[in-house]
């Protein structure tokens, strides 16, 4: 089965062990990323102002690609995934957006929200399934107590993200139990590490970041695992030592992919 | 009411008057500590037409967006939509810029990602 995909910046780059060993997973799971062609930069941040329109149509570019492509769009990275799915969001509820984009884009067919936004976990949970997954592990990461750090992207606003319960989410502690580890549930998992301000307010990141690996050290976590490339920067530069690692590689290790490093 | 009460509706979409004042945002906000006015202030201030108090205060730009305000109001007042507004108020300005792309290279290091820096300047900066 082939899936398009949205890989984005960061993950061309710092990134690459997110995208690298996501790939490679899904592969061995029986689907195909195909990387959508001439994706452009989502932007990374999605804007809030409603009569701002030229900042949404990369998202709306790689929608309408995936549309004519006939196959789901999935992301990786959680602010990819942000952007692209409330602007998804935006173009099926809100007329004016809708319009000014494409008639501004004139596609040849106009783009009204047809494309499926998938997160790569949410392949994971709804179309492969934990079940299966958890079958194909070969090295089940055994004694290994992780914690799932959602960050805000994935989750919020629930109203537009649709992806996991907001406030109790279970997405990736169940993925960790998938490849055989324990995960550690902790207050923090799902609160802000104040990423963005890491180039405006250090203090602040400093703070935050500590705060979420200070509450998963004291839950008995060993690792933390994100979706995010700003999160997991961040957390490491500004957190402490609690290694802090993609899912992906966890993903990858426990499907026998990924040489397990001692 | 100040003109610019008008203006922040208008670009955030939100209608600063449903808010009844049960102060959630501003309990389950991470940058408290970080903003001498907090989202229900922004969210009543605008209200009240005190906007350049606001447009003049450090916590525009210490915001985190990370929407908790918004998940967590009852009232569906997206406080962080009105904040991003009151930034977008002083940033489109002439010469209102918060980040330009020169700084960037003294604020890179081996590490940073990508995201980060396309972030902070789609934050700081005049966007589409
Ligand atoms: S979006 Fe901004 S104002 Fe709202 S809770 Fe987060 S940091 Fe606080
Ligand atoms: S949570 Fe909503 S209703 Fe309550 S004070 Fe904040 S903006 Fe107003």
């Amino acid at each position: 089965m082939t899936y398009s995909y949205f890989p984005g910046c960061t993950l061309k780059t710092r990134g690459k062990d997110l995208d690298t060993w996501g790939r490679a997973s899904m592969e061995a799971l029986g689907i195909h990323l195909e990387e959508l062609p001439q994706w452009q930069c989502c932007g990374a941040v999605y804007p809030l102002a409603k009569d701002e329109i030229g900042s949404r149509l990369s998202a709306v570019r790689a929608l309408a690609a995936a549309r004519d492509l006939g196959t789901p769009l999935v992301t990786l990275c959680s602010a990819c995934h942000h952007v692209i799915k409330r602007t998804n969001y935006d173009i099926r509820h809100d007329a004016l957006f809708r319009d000014r984009a494409n008639n501004y884009m004139a596609p040849d067919t106009a783009y009204q929200g047809e494309a499926q936004v998938l997160h790569y976990l949410e392949v994971l949970r709804d179309h492969v399934g934990f079940d299966t997954l958890a079958k194909k592990v070969v090295k089940p990461l055994t004694g290994r107590k992780i914690g799932a750090y959602y960050g805000c992207l994935l989750l919020r606003p629930s109203k537009a993200m649709a992806f996991d319960d907001p406030e109790n989410p279970t997405i990736l502690e169940d993925f960790i139990q998938a490849i055989g580890a324990q995960p550690v549930f902790y207050a923090q998992r799902n609160e802000c590490c104040g990423g963005y301000v890491t180039l405006e307010d250090p203090s602040l990141s400093q703070a935050r970041a500590g705060a979420v690996l200070h509450n998963a050290a004291a839950q008995g976590a060993d690792t933390l695992i994100t979706a995010c490339p700003l999160c997991l920067y961040n957390l490491q530069k500004n957190g402490g030592k609690l290694p802090v690692v993609y899912f992906t590689e966890l993903l990858a290790e426990a499907l026998g992919l990924k040489e397990v490093p001692v | 009411m100040s003109q610019w009460t008008d203006t922040i509706r208008q670009i955030s979409g939100v209608d600063p008057r449903k808010c009844m004042k049960c102060g959630k945002c501003t309990a389950t906000c991470p940058a408290y500590d970080h903003m001498e006015y907090h989202p229900h202030q922004f969210v009543d201030m605008v209200t009240t037409g005190r906007v350049e108090e606001l447009m003049a205060s450090k916590g525009i730009y210490t915001c985190l967006t990370c929407f908790a305000c918004v998940e967590r109001c009852p009232r569906s007042v997206e406080p962080a939509a009105i904040i991003e507004a009151v930034r977008l108020a002083v940033i489109r300005q002439q010469g209102g810029n918060h980040m330009t792309p020169d700084q960037i290279p003294g604020l890179l290091d081996e590490e940073l990602p990508q995201q980060a820096i396309t972030s902070a300047l789609r934050k700081y900066s005049k966007g589409g």
